[in-house]
């Protein structure tokens, strides 16, 4: 199949980007949309021009660095999953597929669809250790956690960090990923020692690394490769609320 | 004390802000329609400025309108305060993009919809509560004791068919900012529950975001079909 792209090209944070056309002529549906940049790169290679950088890694779903913006939606046109697993049968023979990386204040661009997503490392910084007891192991189910509890945790275990619902959100704002994060905690009682500095530190953080404030629309959960639900938001709102009203840190 | 203006300046402490003060005026909303129901009473306007009255002259009445005029300028200022923010997270817009994919509109144009609300207040009220605290109203009598005529400023207002449509062109953007507001103001507080959650989008969907601005519509359009004969 025929395609043609319109690709986000930006050397570096410091200088400004444009988008760049590119032709592809026999792409085979069965591509993925990562091996179909390795066709351009290849082809960009052998032209003796600089190729398109772009973030991979396990390309199955689950390390989630390769963030794209495609046709006006994070990851592209399909509902929980990675650009990696989005395939070129997504889309029709002559399509005009536009890229771009993701856009946020808290993201600069490194480099054409590359961004830095550090900000994400240092809120889970941010939110400190949990205790655990390393002392002699312990027996299996000494502490008891309810089926639907572990699976809620695990719902929100399940974030792999790829930033879509930064890049999905009108205000850039980072608040599935904070509330997965703190929500994966808060259910579990191994969360417990720490959560209430846990949700005031995190979200200090959040906020310090520039991310919008939240509106609700639920665009983040619809772009949410794993599907994360926006129930985790509320909980980070009462933790959050929870926290500031009991905690003993009065400074702030 | 730092703890308190740290809390209530960060992105969720001002949603907070929002959500109270968007929850009471949504409260508000309903003793409004209801009071504003005596309109329909065909009595020519007794029953309104006897109500007009009451709300004017009752000291918790008069103090709750304190606390109103209060919320909506705190919502209108934190309202600014967090689509600036919001705006200045992304300073590079997308070439392309499809938000309509993953989000309701209403959702994603609640600063539109709440400036078209700011301005219609102030015509609202410019219109009725200065010239019922400022201005010249004239003077009903019943029962031997004198009233503001509330219902001559009204009916005034209302025959003015442009009037009666910026009315109605404002309850439909009540009706939308509604329509996403309710439900989310509970969610910035943290309440979502599988058992209470439906409830609350129910209502908000069905009484704030349609009965009620349905009801303030007809208010104008009876009036305006009233003055001029047509019903
Ligand atoms: C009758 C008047 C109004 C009512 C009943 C009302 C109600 C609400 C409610 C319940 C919310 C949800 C709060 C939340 O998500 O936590 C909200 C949000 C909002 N309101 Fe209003 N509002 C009114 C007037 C206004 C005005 C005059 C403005 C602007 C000047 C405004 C701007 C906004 C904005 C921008 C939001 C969304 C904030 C966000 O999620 O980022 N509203 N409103
Ligand atoms: S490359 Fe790992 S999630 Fe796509």
């Amino acid at each position: 199949m025929k395609v043609n792209l319109k690709v986000w090209r930006q050397k570096n944070s410091n200088t400004a980007g444009k988008l760049v056309e590119y032709q592809l002529d026999s792409i085979s549906p069965e591509m993925s949309f990562l091996e179909m940049f390795d066709v351009l790169n290849g082809e960009l290679t052998k032209k003796g021009e600089e190729i398109i950088a772009f973030d991979h890694d396990c390309r199955e779903g689950i390390c989630g660095s390769c963030s794209m913006y495609i046709n006006g939606r994070a990851h592209g046109p399909q509902t929980g999953a990675t650009t990696c697993q989005l395939h070129m049968r997504s889309f029709n023979d002559g399509d005009t597929i536009v890229v771009e990386p993701w856009r946020s204040r808290a993201f600069p661009v490194i480099k054409d669809l590359m961004v830095d997503r550090s900000a994400f490392d240092r809120v889970i910084q941010a939110g400190g250790y949990v205790s655990v007891n390393t002392g002699s192991a312990r027996d299996a189910n000494e502490t008891p956690i309810p089926r639907n509890i572990a699976d809620e945790a695990m719902d929100a275990a399940q974030c792999i960090a790829c930033g879509a619902c930064v890049a999905a959100c009108k205000n850039a704002s980072a608040m599935l990923y904070v509330a997965a994060k703190v929500s994966h905690l808060a259910v579990l009682p191994q969360g417990q020692a720490e959560s209430v500095a846990r949700a005031e530190r995190m979200v200090a953080q959040m906020d310090a690394e520039g991310f919008g404030a939240c509106s609700f629309t639920g665009a983040c959960s619809v772009e949410c490769p794993k599907s994360i639900s926006l129930d985790h938001i509320a909980r980070l709102n009462r933790e959050y609320l929870g926290a500031k009203l009991t905690s003993t840190n009065v400074q702030g | 004390m730092a703890w308190v203006t740290q809390t209530l300046s960060s992105s969720l402490g001002r949603k907070v802000i929002m959500s109270l003060t968007g929850l009471f005026l949504s409260s508000f909303l309903i003793i409004h329609m209801a009071g504003n129901l005596q309109l329909f009473k065909g009595d020519n306007g007794r029953a309104f400025n006897e109500y007009t009255y009451f709300m004017t002259h009752n000291p918790l009445i008069i103090t709750i309108s304190y606390l109103l005029y209060t919320s909506i300028l705190a919502h209108a200022l934190m309202a600014y305060v967090l689509t600036r923010h919001n705006q200045a997270s992304r300073p590079v817009k997308y070439a392309y993009s499809r938000p309509e994919a993953n989000s309701p509109w209403p959702s994603r144009n609640m600063g539109i919809l709440g400036t078209v609300l700011l301005l219609f207040i102030v015509i609202h009220m410019r219109t009725f509560w200065y010239e019922m605290h400022f201005g010249s109203v004239p003077m009903a009598e019943y029962d031997g004791q004198q009233y503001k005529d509330l219902y001559a400023v009204v009916k005034e207002a209302f025959s003015q068919w442009w009037y009666v449509l910026l009315y109605v062109i404002s309850m439909a953007a009540v009706g939308f900012h509604m329509a996403h507001g309710f439900q989310s103001g509970f969610q910035s507080l943290g309440i979502r529950h599988t058992k209470y959650t439906p409830m609350i989008e129910f209502v908000g969907r069905y009484f704030f975001a349609l009965i009620i601005p349905v009801a303030f519509a007809a208010m104008p359009i009876y009036v305006f079909l009233q003055v001029h004969g047509i019903i």
